[in-house]
């Protein structure tokens, strides 16, 4: 997909960013600087910094900073040397009129996140609102699907990859693409249509290129800025507009002025839209070539384990530790200060430092999710789908007990239905599943798929989830509701694979009288495997327990 | 930088429907804005704020009491200073996706603990929020814990702190506004329905409508007041309209047939209690308000159900269409 100056475009492109960048950083945003560390990231940081000038700020945000570091106030070990309130000003306020470095974006805390996107949309931050006008540029290390939190994403204008780059080009100057002129059609319709037929659903994009383009005040600005702004964010490709739909190398080279001469008045849309379709960074290209649905991207940015240090939950004894990143235990941090106070030789005030406050330990019960996902279709006669009924609710029943949870997808027909979100509400399961229906064909990738989904879900919140899937096996519709045996077949085992890679233990409950279909799915999922043509939800009951 | 003018927003009728009634009254409980990324949500409620007319609070009380309420309500007015009255914008009030219980509730004051071994309270988020709008992006994803002491404030009224040997309760009655993308993660139903209303927004999809709002902004952007000025006008007569409408709120009547289509509608849709009617009954009020009008008509049901009920409807695996498609179904029939 590369071609010879490729390389050399991306960085031309990302010096040309960059320069943008240091002349108005709040106005443009910032940039999310895709690349793994080394020499070639660290040329582009060294070059932001010359272009920014010794006056400007330029801020590198330790990872896991807390509000107080963010947004200013108390500085603790400070104010209690000092016997008096002593505050500082935060990284945000500090950094106006610069540029904030944030390295490993892609873990960022989704409130540290919150706070950035709210301080872009401000221009302010902290308690006093202090002005706070800075850029950010996304340091992005993320692998396969982690990326930078697309909240923040989204505001910033650039988007540049810089793994292809070597770091021999690096240390040039790049060589800039070729861009097609286009004579004055208006550039915020052009950039309009642009991203609507690049698929990007987000207004900000439009405005963020309109932005650049008049930063660049070149008579070919709108192109470029489209080049800079919109081929990243690309969510698909465009309708093929020219015949030529050869592989792109060669319509880079060729079709620009082969294009003009072929049709008289070559639409300036047209000829803009190959320009931006070229600059689309290759590893976006090729996953928009395959469909590649990016929806995932958007879950996986966000935070992916629960954190570690749980701040809800019951107390269960102290540790030392902030009180402003935990609950202060007032009794405890008396106490680990009283021993000290003669030597401490306070005037009739208690003396405490630092070292003596105590914070609440807590811990929050993990609860378990089972999420039944069952076959209701015409091949899984009523009855069974009656007895998978019957042993939700035993579960659940038991469930209310151990305070966990059951969700229930079904997927019949065409589709998969989430028919019971995660609850451990017996009424509201007993509803849900009273008017679940049967019948139709096994769309069994994508009653997977949804249940991957949910229990995907509720590990995000903190908790465990356990997959239990009750079907014959007998796949026979795909994911885009065609029929189809063999393709049915493959894409459930795709699913079951995925299944097993987001490393969820699972249950197949194989209802099929013949064996087959089913246990192969159990073992693509690396599944426990139970065959009971006739079901009964006491053994189901006990197969479950034993998996979680 | 002074804030996008309301009257400016391209689009987005729904939304800026919802806002209006919540903003004529406020009881109705909440809004709720489902929708994709950028399409002038937060941009929505900071011009609402800006655009409604300032109100007039207590000089120096964090709680943004009310001259003429009782003074006991607050602790800061009730510790019997003067209650000098002073006019203040209306507070929009940011909760951020990872804000801590104390930063919401409030908590022991720090540094006067330390600095002169004071025990005193720091107001949280809730008090800034008193008479004004909380406002929180990505609701969906706020943790269950903050989700709940939300949901208790927000209909009482009053926060209760008992806390580090702390005890008091303060005022804390705000419009809740709610924000977020349903593909990330789902509201929990027991939330859903205590919203008042529920939006849909969605990017724009014809190309006309997308460079009107790229215009827009471009013009905000390259020069704020004169944009602003522009739009002055219109502002100040959507403010009056406002006015006007809380004058009139209470004279509206609600004849009892619009009651029996109301409950008809809720009775159709299958919505869980009272709530759903109740709701209706509040907004359509609100709305009619707007309208300058002295009654509630059908039409102001027909205009306000969708937002009113859609986030009520239980989920019915029969029926593949959307919430929104099922609410309009019923109103075909109710009003047939």
């Amino acid at each position: 997909m590369t071609t010879a100056g490729e390389p050399e475009r991306i960085w031309a492109d990302a010096l040309l960013a960059l320069r943008l960048l240091a002349r108005d950083p709040h106005g443009l945003g910032g940039i999310v600087v895709r690349a793994g560390p080394g020499p070639v990231r660290d040329a582009w940081i060294e070059r932001l910094r010359d272009a920014l000038g010794p006056e400007r700020a330029f801020c590198r945000m330790p990872p896991g900073i807390g509000d107080e570091g963010l947004l200013g106030g108390l500085d603790l070990a400070a104010t209690l040397a000092a016997g008096r309130p002593v505050t500082r000003t935060g990284l945000l306020a500090a950094a106006d009129g610069g540029v904030i470095v944030v390295p490993m974006a892609e873990r960022l805390e989704p409130g540290t996140a919150a706070r950035l996107a709210a301080a872009l949309d401000t221009g302010r931050a902290g308690p006093e609102g202090a002005p706070a006008r800075f850029g950010l540029v996304l340091l992005d290390e993320g692998r396969d699907d982690e990326a930078a939190p697309v909240a923040l994403a989204d505001r910033l204008a650039f988007r540049i990859d810089l793994d292809s780059v070597p770091p021999r080009a690096a240390l040039t100057e790049g060589r800039a693409g070729e861009e097609p002129e286009v004579e004055g059609p208006d550039p915020v319709a052009m950039l309009c249509t642009l991203a609507t037929a690049f698929g990007i659903a987000s207004p900000r994009a439009p405005i963020l290129a309109l932005r650049v383009a008049r930063a660049l005040a070149t008579d070919n600005a709108a192109v470029t800025a489209a080049r800079l702004v919109l081929a990243p964010r690309a969510e698909r490709l465009p309708e093929p507009a020219p015949p030529p739909e050869a592989p792109p190398e060669n319509e880079r080279e060729e079709t620009p002025p082969g294009q003009g001469e072929e049709r008289e008045p070559a639409p300036p849309e047209d000829v803009v839209l190959e320009a931006v379709r070229a600059a689309i960074p290759p590893r976006l290209l090729d996953l928009l070539l395959a469909g590649g649905l990016r929806r995932s991207e958007a879950r996986a940015g966000r935070g992916g384990r629960p954190e570690a240090v749980s701040r809800t939950g019951r107390p269960v004894g102290h540790r030392p530790g902030d009180p402003r990143r935990g609950r202060l235990d007032l009794l405890a941090t008396l106490r680990a200060a009283a021993p000290w106070q003669r030597l401490r030789q306070g005037e009739g005030r208690l003396q405490v430092r630092r070292d003596d406050l105590r914070i609440r330990k807590l811990r929050r019960r993990v609860e378990t999710t089972t999420v039944f996902c069952v076959d209701a279709s015409g091949s899984a006669a009523l009855e069974r789908l009656a007895e998978a009924k019957g042993a939700v609710e035993a579960l659940l029943a038991e469930a209310y007990v151990r305070r966990d949870r059951v969700a229930l997808v079904a997927f019949r027909g065409t589709g998969a239905d989430l028919v019971l979100p995660p609850t451990r509400s017996l009424t509201r399961a007993k509803r849900g599943l009273a008017g679940l229906p049967g019948g139709g064909g096994t769309p069994l990738a994508s009653g997977l798929d949804a249940a991957l989904t949910v229990a995907l879900g509720v590990r995000r919140g903190g908790g465990n989830a356990v997959v239990v899937v009750l079907t014959d096996g007998r796949a026979n519709v795909a994911r885009d509701g065609a029929g189809g045996r063999a393709r049915a077949g493959d894409e459930a085992l795709q699913a079951a694979r995925a299944l097993r890679q987001a490393g969820l233990p699972a249950l197949v409950v194989d209802t099929g009288a013949r064996g087959g279909g089913a246990k192969a799915m159990a073992e693509a999922m690396a599944a426990r495997y139970l065959a009971l043509p006739r079901l009964d939800s006491g053994a189901i009951g006990a197969a479950v327990k034993a998996i979680r | 930088m002074p804030p996008f003018p309301f009257s400016a927003i391209v689009g987005q009728d729904e939304m800026r429907q919802a806002l209006l009634i919540a903003a004529v009254d406020p009881a109705v409980g909440g809004v709720l804005v489902f929708g994709d990324r950028g399409t002038g949500k937060s941009t929505a409620i900071r011009a609402l704020a800006a655009l409604l007319p300032p109100m007039n609070a207590v000089a120096g009380c964090p709680y943004n009491c009310d001259p003429a309420s009782p003074a006991d309500l607050c602790p800061h007015c009730a510790a019997g200073a003067p209650r000098k009255a002073q006019k203040k914008p209306v507070p929009v009030v940011d909760l951020p996706l990872g804000a801590t219980e104390d930063r919401v509730v409030g908590t022991l004051d720090l540094e006067r603990a330390l600095g002169a071994g004071v025990k005193a309270f720091e107001p949280g988020l809730l008090a800034r929020a008193n008479r004004g709008f909380l406002y929180i992006d990505e609701v969906n994803l706020l943790e269950d814990h903050l989700v709940d002491l939300l949901l208790d404030v927000a209909a009482s009224g009053v926060n209760t702190v008992e806390r580090e040997g702390l005890s008091l309760r303060h005022p804390a009655r705000f419009v809740l506004v709610g924000s977020g993308n349903p593909e990330e993660g789902e509201l929990r139903p027991q939330l859903l329905d205590r919203f008042g209303l529920a939006c849909e927004v969605a990017t724009p999809t014809d190309i006309a409508t997308r460079i009107a709002v790229v215009r827009a902004r471009d013009a905000y952007e390259r020069d704020p007041d004169a944009f602003c000025a522009a739009h002055a006008k219109e502002d100040a007569a959507l403010r009056k309209r406002i006015e006007a409408a809380r004058k009139r709120l209470p004279t509206v009547t609600v004849p009892d047939a619009a009651l029996e289509q109301a409950a008809r509608l809720c009775l159709a849709l299958g919505t869980d209690g009272l709530r759903g009617e109740l709701t209706l009954m509040r907004t359509a009020r609100a709305l009619a308000a707007l309208d300058g009008a002295g009654t509630v008509t059908d039409d102001h049901l027909r205009r306000i159900a969708p937002a009113a009920l859609r986030h009520r409807l239980r989920r019915n695996p029969l029926d593949e269409s959307g919430s929104t498609v099922r609410v309009e179904r019923a109103l075909a029939e109710v009003f047939a």
